[in-house]
């Protein structure tokens, strides 16, 4: 079948609208203005500097930052493993398993920031930052799980059973030889759970506190203050993020994956 | 140690996140809202009898429900020329549509402030075109969050019906139309009923992905267009009735759970392959 030329221009007219908004980001951020103007009159980075000498951005960028690599960590910790028996065990585990560890997708995620806010940073008196990795560990689980079990399912176990009847320790054969195998896998899980905790509001909202909080949520009071362009170039840098993010996810699994 | 033990051990981390986190915090949302005195389901009666809370309901329904339709076509049409185009400009297109949808939710919001702000860019240009002599008030209307929201879906879509079409052997198509079927009937009657189960899917993950939005409805629609989300955080942090937000969370858990197994229940039925 001929894709028909009306259908060629719409599919054309959806990306521009897609793509589009990015573009006047990127051009507000470089306007010397200090109001939200596009096209910018005339250009000037001193926007990006002005993020630099905010210290509630600079503060946040690094919550942030520790915050996704702290709570992807924590989330793999724990997540590979229930992937490597739910993929190695497959008969010894009830099916259902695989359903919790997605519930944190299922349930809505306004609902599981309100609920740990009661129940863990006010109920258990954590901390707001412990909570904040709690909380971040949870929404980034079924990426770890469901990532790393894609690779794992294609992995042969019948290596790793040869170099366990080989004489090799149990957890020997696991570092060295199940691992390296689902690397791909791994560390296309990580990014994408990386990606998800930076970028999230719905739970940190939640959970930020005095003298804690992330970028996102930090985005967020700003621009309800201030309608500079300081939010543009702080959006471009995000953006510079997500093409690292792409970059490695190309590499490791490929993009199309995501089509799946 | 036997496998069992030993894949119940390795599970054990996991499953204990999920539980104390999720399962407990979210069972005690869902429980509070029972322990009204003047009855188990008084709290709902307040919710259902309340004409703000049932503007808001209603409001969050028909935004979901529109940036579901709107995101249905746009992304299948979209999603049929990416599948079938040549392999070099396909993964360009795949690029494109990924880009938008690992970029966070501010930032996309944020764009859409931009534009359809009082000097935003449709602004300008509908003035510079002399379609309109003053510029309109587009934000904090239902139109500002539903558009908003459908630049939040449409990648989403998009990936998710490119993986659907390309999963549909081109024989099939081929073999339809040696039979004499014209290209518009091999469409609805062979690539269509394949497409389904995934046209489900996706539907499935932009209505709950809309109903239960918080950033988008708070950046473009504010406190006049309330939604759930915002209804939500505004009960729990600004008035700190935690009672009224817990009963706010269990509708909207009960809308999107019940959305997700009936749907999931139909697509099943109406896949004609595992059919």
């Amino acid at each position: 079948m001929k894709t028909h030329p009306l259908l060629i221009a719409f599919a054309v007219l959806t990306f521009a609208f897609l793509i589009g908004p990015l573009i006047i980001i990127i051009g507000t951020s470089l306007s010397n203005t200090s109001y939200l103007t596009f096209p910018p009159e005339g250009l000037s980075l001193k926007w990006y500097e002005n993020i630099f000498e905010i210290s509630a951005f600079r503060r946040t960028m690094v919550t942030s930052f520790m915050l996704a690599v702290g709570g992807t960590a924590l989330s793999m910790l724990i997540g590979i493993p229930a992937a490597y028996a739910m993929a190695r065990y497959r008969y010894e585990l009830p099916a259902f398993l695989g359903n919790i560890y997605v519930l944190p997708i299922l349930i809505p995620e306004i609902v599981l920031g309100f609920s740990l806010m009661k129940s863990v940073a006010v109920g258990m008196d954590f901390p707001i930052m412990a909570a904040l990795l709690v909380g971040h560990a949870l929404l980034v689980l079924p990426y770890c799980v469901r990532v790393v079990g894609a690779s794992l399912n294609a992995f042969d176990f019948s290596i790793e059973e040869a170099a366990v009847s080989l004489g090799c320790p149990r957890w020997k054969a696991f570092f060295t030889v199940v691992l390296p195998n689902v690397r791909a896998g791994i560390i296309a899980g990580f990014i994408l759970a990386f990606i998800t905790s930076l970028n999230d509001v719905s739970i940190s909202i939640f959970l930020t506190g005095p003298g804690v909080s992330t970028l996102p949520i930090q985005l967020l009071a700003h621009m309800e203050q201030f309608f500079d362009p300081t939010i543009a170039s702080v959006s471009v840098l995000l953006m510079f993020v997500t093409v690292g993010v792409m970059a490695i996810v190309e590499r490791t699994l490929g993009l199309t994956f995501l089509t799946k | 140690m036997t496998p069992r033990l030993r894949a119940w051990a390795l599970s054990a981390p996991a499953l204990f996140l999920v539980a104390l986190f999720l399962g407990l915090p979210v069972l005690s949302t869902l429980a509070t809202t029972f322990g009204d005195p003047k009855g188990p389901f008084a709290q709902y009666a307040a919710f259902f009898d309340s004409r703000f809370r049932m503007t808001v309901l209603w409001r969050t329904m028909e935004v979901a429900v529109i940036t579901t339709t709107i995101s249905v076509i746009v992304g299948f049409m979209t999603a049929w020329v990416v599948a079938k185009s040549p392999a070099r400009i396909k993964s360009l297109l795949i690029i494109a549509a990924v880009f938008p949808l690992l970029t966070g939710v501010v930032v996309r919001s944020f764009a859409w402030l931009i534009i359809l702000g009082k000097n935003g860019i449709l602004n300008d240009t509908l003035l510079w075109l002399g379609l309109i002599s003053e510029p309109l008030s587009m934000l904090y209307t239902q139109f500002s969050v539903t558009i908003a929201m459908v630049y939040l879906f449409v990648p989403l879509m998009i990936l998710t019906l490119v993986g659907v079409l390309e999963a549909i052997p081109q024989d099939l198509t081929e073999a339809a139309a040696s039979l004499g079927a014209t290209p518009a009937a091999a469409f609805r009657q062979v690539v269509l009923p394949m497409a389904v189960p995934g046209l489900i899917v996706g539907s499935v993950l932009v209505f709950t992905g809309s109903f239960t939005s918080y950033a988008t409805p708070q950046l473009l629609g504010g406190e006049r267009q309330m939604m759930m989300g915002t209804f939500l955080y505004q009960r729990a942090m600004v008035t700190f009735d935690w009672v009224g937000a817990s009963t706010i969370a269990a509708v909207m858990v009960v809308v999107t759970l019940t959305t997700v197994l009936v749907m999931s229940k139909l697509a099943r039925r109406l896949n004609p392959v595992a059919g």
